[in-house]
C-alpha cells in the first residue's frame, strides 16, 4: 500500500475498505454499517497520508495516534488497519465472534493498536486529552486525532472535554465529528439538535472547520490547517452520509446498527465496486 | 506521634514521591485544598491538571495519560470521583489503565457536610470492576507505605482516605505487605475484629472495654483483593468475627468477608457493623460513628450482646 496515497488511491482504498466493512457486518450478522461507511474516508485518508505508525512496534513513543470515540464504528478502522497490514484480512472475518480479538466495540488490551478501549459513548476525547497532555509533558511533536460521532456530542463529559482542552493549548488535539446526522432513534436533529454546533466549538475555544468528511482533498486540508494551530486544538466537523457508498443505506436510519443479508451484502459490495448484479 | 488525617499523610507522600518518580502526574478537579493534592501541585506545578469540577473528563484524562506512561493520580472526594463508574469502568478498568483513583472524604468521618459529601458506596461500586485494587490505610505510616505500593504497582487502583485526624497506629512502613492484612492485636479465641481504615482505631479502642474477651483486631488496608488466608484463620481460632467499616455494609469490607466465609464453608457467625443500608448525615463525626453504631463504645456495646 502505497505511504502517501494521492486521492485517487485514497479513494480506491476507501472503496476496498467499504467492501471490507460490509462483508465483515454481513459474516457476524451484527454491527454497525451506516456509521462505519460514514467514517471510512475520514479514517483512510488519516492512515494513508497523516499518521506515523510502526505496525511492528505498536508502542512506538514518536507515534501519531488515533482515537475511535465513536466506537460502534470500528469495522471501519479494522478495515483500515487490515489495509495497512497491521492486522490480515482474513482477521476482519471474526468480527464479534467468540475468542476474536476483533471486538465489536475497540479494545486496547488485546488489540494496543486501536490506542482506547471505546463504545461508551463520549469518553473517547478525554483519553485523548490525556495522551495530548502526555505527548505535551513529553516535548513530542505527534499528533492525537480523536474521531467522534455526532449522536455522541449528547454526552456530558464530551464538553467537559470541550472547556478543558484550550486550557491546556493541546494544538496537538485533532478532533473530527463525524456529522452523519444518524443516531440510533432517529436524525440526531430530532433526538437532541446539537446545531449550532460549530458555534459551541467556537465559544469553547477551538479552531473549527467545516468540510465534505467524503472529499479527501478537503479532508487533507483541514488536516493541514489544524497542524498550524499554535494554541487551539481542532475541532473539524466532517459532513457525512450515512451509510455512505450503499445507494440503499444512505440516510437510512435502520442501517444504523443492521447487518445486511447475504444477497443485500452482494447488492451493497457489487455497487461499491461498480459492478451490475 | 500526634492524630493525622490520611489524606494529610498522602498530601506530603505524594509530594514526596513525586521526586523520586518522575512519571507520576497529579489531577484534582478543583479539591486540592481538601485532598491535600494542593502539596504535589505547589512542588511540581509542570505536573500538576487542575480539571476544574469535571471529574468524568478527570478520569478520562487520567486514563490517556496512563495509556502514554505516566503514572496518574485523579484526586477529589470518593462520593464525586468513584460516582464516575462509567469512565471509571471502561476508560480505566476494561482498559487496564495504570490509573490510581484518590477518593478522600470516606465515609460518616466526613461530617458536618452531610451525606452529599460522604463516600459510603464508593467500595461497593468499584469493587465489582475486575483488576481494581481497593487501598484503605488506617494510620499515617500505611498510607504512606500504600501511596508508595500504589505508584509502583501496574493497574488502576482506588486508595479511600479520611478528612478526619486518626492515631498513629504503626512505626515502620514496613508493615505494609501487598495483599496481605496485619494482625495489629493478637487475642484469644472468643472474637476478632476485622476493620479498615478509620474503624481500625476504633475497634482496638473498644478492646479496652472487652477486656475479658481479648479480641483480635485485623486491619484489612486492602479490601480488594482481599486476604482471605487472614480471614479463614480468624475464622477458625475466634467463636464470632465482626466486621467494622465506615461505608455501606452492603459491597464493602463486610460483604468481602462474608463472601470468603461463606465459600469456604465457614460456620462462624459474622456480624457487619457499618452503615446499615442506610443514606449518612450532618453532624460531627465523632457523634455520628455514636449513632451509626461505628464509634469504640458502640463496638464494644454490640460485641458484649454476642456473648
Amino acid at each position: 500500500m502505497p505511504e502517501n496515497a494521492s486521492v485517487q488511491e485514497l479513494s480506491a482504498i476507501a472503496n476496498e475498505c467499504r467492501a471490507d466493512i460490509i462483508r465483515m457486518i454481513e459474516l457476524a450478522q451484527s454491527g454497525h454499517p451506516g456509521g462505519s461507511l460514514s467514517a471510512i474516508d475520514i479514517i483512510t485518508t488519516l492512515f494513508f497520508r497523516e499518521i506515523k505508525m510502526d505496525p511492528k512496534n505498536p508502542d512506538w513513543e514518536d507515534r501519531d495516534r488515533f482515537i475511535l470515540s465513536k466506537g460502534h464504528g470500528v469495522p471501519a478502522l479494522y478495515a483500515v488497519l487490515a489495509r495497512k497490514g497491521v492486522i490480515t484480512r482474513d482477521d476482519l472475518w471474526t468480527l464479534r465472534r467468540i475468542n476474536s480479538k476483533l471486538q465489536g466495540h475497540p479494545d486496547r488490551v488485546i488489540m494496543p493498536v486501536v490506542e482506547a478501549s471505546t463504545g461508551s459513548l463520549g469518553q473517547g476525547l478525554s483519553i485523548a486529552q490525556g495522551v495530548a497532555l502526555a505527548l505535551k509533558l513529553q516535548k513530542k511533536s505527534a499528533h492525537v486525532y480523536c474521531l467522534m460521532g455526532d449522536g455522541e456530542t449528547q454526552e456530558g463529559q464530551v464538553w467537559e472535554t470541550a472547556m478543558s482542552a484550550p486550557k491546556y493549548k493541546l494544538n496537538n488535539l485533532i478532533a473530527f465529528t463525524d456529522n452523519n446526522n444518524g443516531q440510533i432513534d432517529g436524525h440526531v436533529t430530532e433526538v437532541m439538535d446539537l446545531d449550532p454546533l460549530a458555534d459551541k466549538w467556537r465559544a469553547f475555544n477551538w479552531a473549527v472547520q467545516e468540510i465534505d468528511g467524503h472529499n479527501y482533498q478537503q479532508i487533507l486540508d483541514a488536516v493541514a490547517k489544524a497542524k498550524k494551530e499554535t494554541t487551539k486544538p481542532s475541532m473539524i466537523i466532517a459532513h457525512t452520509i450515512k451509510g455512505k457508498g450503499v445507494s440503499f443505506m444512505e440516510n437510512n436510519i435502520g442501517w444504523h446498527g443492521s447487518a445486511p443479508s447475504k444477497a443485500e451484502a452482494e447488492k451493497a459490495i457489487a455497487e461499491i465496486e461498480g459492478r451490475k448484479v | 506521634m500526634s492524630d493525622k488525617a490520611t489524606r494529610d499523610s498522602f498530601g506530603e507522600a505524594i509530594k514526596a514521591l513525586g521526586a523520586e518518580f518522575p512519571k507520576i502526574v497529579v489531577l484534582d478537579a478543583d479539591l486540592s485544598v481538601s485532598t491535600k493534592s494542593v502539596h504535589f501541585a505547589k512542588a511540581f506545578p509542570e505536573r500538576f491538571i487542575q480539571m476544574g469540577i469535571a471529574e468524568q473528563n478527570m478520569v478520562g484524562t487520567a486514563a490517556g495519560l496512563a495509556n502514554s506512561g505516566f503514572i496518574p493520580f485523579a484526586c477529589s472526594f470518593g462520593c464525586f470521583v468513584a460516582s464516575r463508574y462509567e469512565t471509571i469502568r471502561v476508560s480505566v478498568g476494561y482498559s487496564k489503565s495504570n490509573v490510581k483513583i484518590v477518593g478522600t472524604h470516606a465515609g460518616l468521618g466526613t461530617g458536618e457536610d452531610g451525606y452529599t459529601q460522604m463516600a459510603l458506596e464508593d467500595i461497593n461500586v468499584l469493587r465489582g470492576l475486575p483488576g481494581m485494587t481497593i487501598l484503605q490505610p488506617s494510620d499515617d505510616v500505611t498510607t504512606r507505605a500504600a501511596i508508595r505500593f500504589a505508584a509502583t504497582h501496574v493497574g488502576p487502583v482506588y486508595i479511600r482516605l479520611t478528612r478526619q485526624k486518626l492515631p498513629a497506629l504503626y512505626q515502620s512502613e514496613s508493615v505494609f505487605e501487598p495483599w496481605k492484612g496485619i494482625v495489629l492485636k493478637e487475642g484469644g479465641g472468643e472474637v476478632a475484629f476485622l476493620a479498615s481504615g478509620a474503624t481500625v482505631s476504633e475497634s482496638l479502642k473498644a478492646c479496652d472495654k472487652l477486656s475479658k474477651l481479648n479480641p483480635w483486631v485485623a486491619d484489612f488496608h486492602t479490601i480488594k483483593p482481599i486476604d482471605a488466608n487472614l480471614i479463614l484463620k480468624l475464622a477458625k481460632t475466634c467463636k464470632k468475627l465482626v466486621t467494622v467499616e465506615d461505608h455501606n455494609v452492603i459491597g464493602g469490607l463486610g460483604s468481602a468477608v462474608a463472601e470468603v466465609l461463606a465459600e469456604a464453608g465457614s460456620s462462624t457467625p459474622l456480624l457487619r457493623l457499618g452503615v446499615q443500608d442506610t443514606y449518612g448525615e450532618s453532624g460531627i463525626a465523632t457523634d455520628l460513628y455514636e449513632k451509626y453504631g461505628i464509634s469504640a463504645n458502640q463496638i464494644a456495646a454490640r460485641v458484649q450482646e454476642l456473648f
